[in-house]
């Protein structure tokens, strides 16, 4: 068991490396100085010259990685030209929301399909379950980002039920105010998420009860006459809830990436928008970061449902 | 070869055709026609199919008579024209652009770069998943390692920041650049396959009278995975829709110049239009909502066909 979670952990020390050397690759190969927007254009290019020196903008590229290395382990990131601020500190504010996000979207979506596949494994092969079927599929196959679009336009602009833009209302007060104003401005975005990805978890829940249903510890259960409702409640959902909970972690990796659509669509300043925002001011120390930080919560979220996944079900241990 | 054979057998040349007909007779369908008869069994899957298809004849064969440049330029006189108005069926944009034109050509770009990606990515990610599974060890090791790589990538934003890097890019390279990143979950369907796949007696026998590695990979195991193939490439073709006009949307697909249906729906952008000028955007969002669809409906019915026990079409 340790050993395969070591043997994971050992595995992403490279990955993060090669994902790091290439980021900062990348990020240099972008078009445009971090200086091109900040100074005066008047401004001399002798002292533009000096500044990107001052900078190690002219050094080769190994040590300006070595450098940048060397910063991020202080945890220093190094200054946002567009917002003049650490992006330690710009990230930091613009995590929690889209976190928040992410976390709600994640409850709310398990809310959802776990009666969902439960009842579509119960009744499996009639009318519950090949509804249940249309719909996942349904969802499924429409692109996420239309469906935000339609969404927004039918409940925050046509119905006016949600806020369309933001994370906080100016005007709420702060202390319990400020907290409904978040909660209602994650509501919409919160539940279109977890309406559209449910697929996942049903059609997983689904098959792992049908397997169960005709497993021998449900006949032992049924013979002993013990009534069919507590034979779901306590039998069947308690084994095949474990492996649904390692979904988690792949779900949240999913909702990250999904993170650029819903925060461009509510205007909502997560870390994606601040992604979006950054490629169009070439705000590269930004971007740098938020791909890092990106990539490392998806690995952290696969090893997070890996581990899990590895204690539930032996067979898919590394030997 | 035939002849040399029928030299050799004491079985006489009617009775030889008599038997082969037979045994054409009692084996199991190719999987074409089983495919084929699924579609004739279901009129639903039936009608998205010829949706689908006269679709994209028409957005194909529409667009040869639209010239593109023109129907971009800006026209004043005509701002946000409402449908059916100023000889637009389909009303007009903020800059007096046919909406109605724009979609056929939006679609026709659309759907275009969605093939393409589904032809690049699912080739490599077949390749890459029978080379994988079939080798097994060092190999499939080290390949497994790419793709966990791969998979760690933030996909959306890698693309975005590829495509600020590459100054002038088209159609072509934006489809070569969603297909450096959506290869992996065929490749991983098709390793896991191809894995239990090769441990089959055939592979050992073609293995033991010296078939090459080459051979056995895509003229045996390959035909035998053909219809999980067919399903995935139909699928992931719908998914594939959802990849480019999501990019586009956002502003980081094809050029502005270039209309796309995530271009259109990039429209709803802006809050008067969302609120007031409807029409700049909801046809686009209707269209890849069927699209989309009807791709995939009929994806769900060749997976049927594939598999036997769900089979509507033959009893098997």
């Amino acid at each position: 068991m340790w050993k395969t979670i070591l043997r994971r952990i050992l595995i992403m020390i490279p990955e993060v490396i090669i994902l790091s050397i290439l980021v900062f690759l990348l990020a240099k190969a972008m078009p445009g100085d971090p200086f091109t927007g900040s100074i005066n254009p008047k401004a001399d290019p002798a002292q533009l010259h000096h500044l990107m020196k001052m900078n190690g903008l002219y050094d080769p590229w190994y040590q300006q990685y070595w450098n940048w290395v060397v910063h991020l382990f202080h945890g220093n990131l190094g200054n946002s030209y567009q917002y003049q601020e650490p992006v330690t500190r710009l990230i930091g504010s613009r995590a929690v929301n889209t976190l928040w996000l992410a976390l709600f979207t994640t409850i709310l979506t398990y809310c959802f399909a776990l009666p969902m596949g439960m009842y579509a494994a119960k009744h499996e092969g009639k009318l519950p379950d090949s509804i249940i079927r249309i719909y996942t599929y349904v969802t499924y196959c429409i692109p996420f980002f239309v469906i935000l679009v339609i969404g927004v336009w039918i409940f925050g602009y046509v119905l006016g039920w949600f806020p369309t833009t933001g994370s906080i209302s100016s005007t709420a007060a702060s202390g319990l105010p400020s907290i409904g104003s978040r909660f209602y401005h994650i509501l919409l975005p919160g539940v279109l998420g977890a309406l559209f990805g449910t697929v996942n978890v049903v059609q997983y829940l689904r098959s792992e009860v049908i397997d169960a249903k005709r497993s021998d510890y449900v006949r032992t259960a049924r013979s002993k006459g013990v009534p069919e409702k507590d034979i779901y409640k306590h039998h069947i959902f308690r084994n095949s809830l474990l492996p649904i909970a390692a979904f988690a972690g792949y779900s949240i990796t999913g909702l990250l990436n999904g993170s650029l659509f819903t925060e461009t669509v509510f205007s909502y300043p997560g870390m994606g928008l601040l992604f979006i925002n950054s490629i169009s001011y070439r705000d590269y120390t930004v971007i740098t970061a938020l791909v890092l930080i990106y990539g490392i919560l998806n690995l952290l979220g696969t090893l997070l449902s890996d581990i899990i996944l590895s204690i539930v079900d032996p067979r898919i241990r590394i030997q | 070869m035939e002849e040399n054979l029928n030299r050799h057998s004491k079985i006489s040349a009617a009775d030889l055709e008599r038997l082969s007909k037979e045994a054409k007779g009692e084996a199991t369908p190719s999987s074409a026609k089983i495919i084929w008869s699924e579609f004739k069994a279901d009129k639903p899957a039936m009608a998205a199919l010829i949706i689908i298809i006269v679709f994209i004849l028409f957005v194909m064969i529409a667009s040869l008579f639209i010239n593109t440049p023109k129907m971009m330029e800006t026209d004043i006189m005509n701002y946000n024209s409402a449908p059916g108005t100023n000889g637009f069926l389909l009303g007009a944009d903020t800059g007096g652009r046919s909406i109605g034109q724009q979609l056929i050509v939006g679609a026709r770009n659309s759907i275009g770069i969605a093939i393409g990606l589904t032809v690049i990515s699912s080739t490599f990610g077949i390749c890459w998943g029978l080379i994988s599974g079939y080798f097994n060890g060092y190999i499939d090791w080290g390949m497994q390692r790419v793709y966990d790589f791969m998979m760690m990538l933030p996909m959306t934003m890698m693309i975005i920041v590829l495509v600020t890097i590459i100054k002038d890019y088209n159609a072509v390279t934006l489809t070569l650049i969603f297909s450096i990143f959506y290869w992996e979950g065929t490749s991983r369907l098709i390793r896991s396959r191809t894995l239990s796949e090769s441990e089959k007696d055939y592979v050992a026998a073609a293995k033991t009278s010296g078939t090459s590695n080459f051979k056995i990979i895509f003229k045996e195991i390959m035909p035998n995975i053909s219809s999980l193939i067919i399903v995935d490439t139909t699928l992931s073709f719908a998914e594939n829709i959802g990849v480019e006009t999501g990019l586009s949307y956002l502003g980081f697909g094809l050029p502005m110049q270039t209309p796309s249906l995530g271009t259109l729906i990039a429209n709803a952008n802006d809050p008067n239009n969302i609120t007031q000028y409807w029409w700049t955007w909801l046809p686009a969002a209707l269209l890849i909502i069927i699209l989309c669809l009807s791709i995939s409906y009929v994806g769900q019915v060749v997976r049927r066909s594939a598999d036997a026990s769900q089979r509507h079409g033959i009893d098997a």
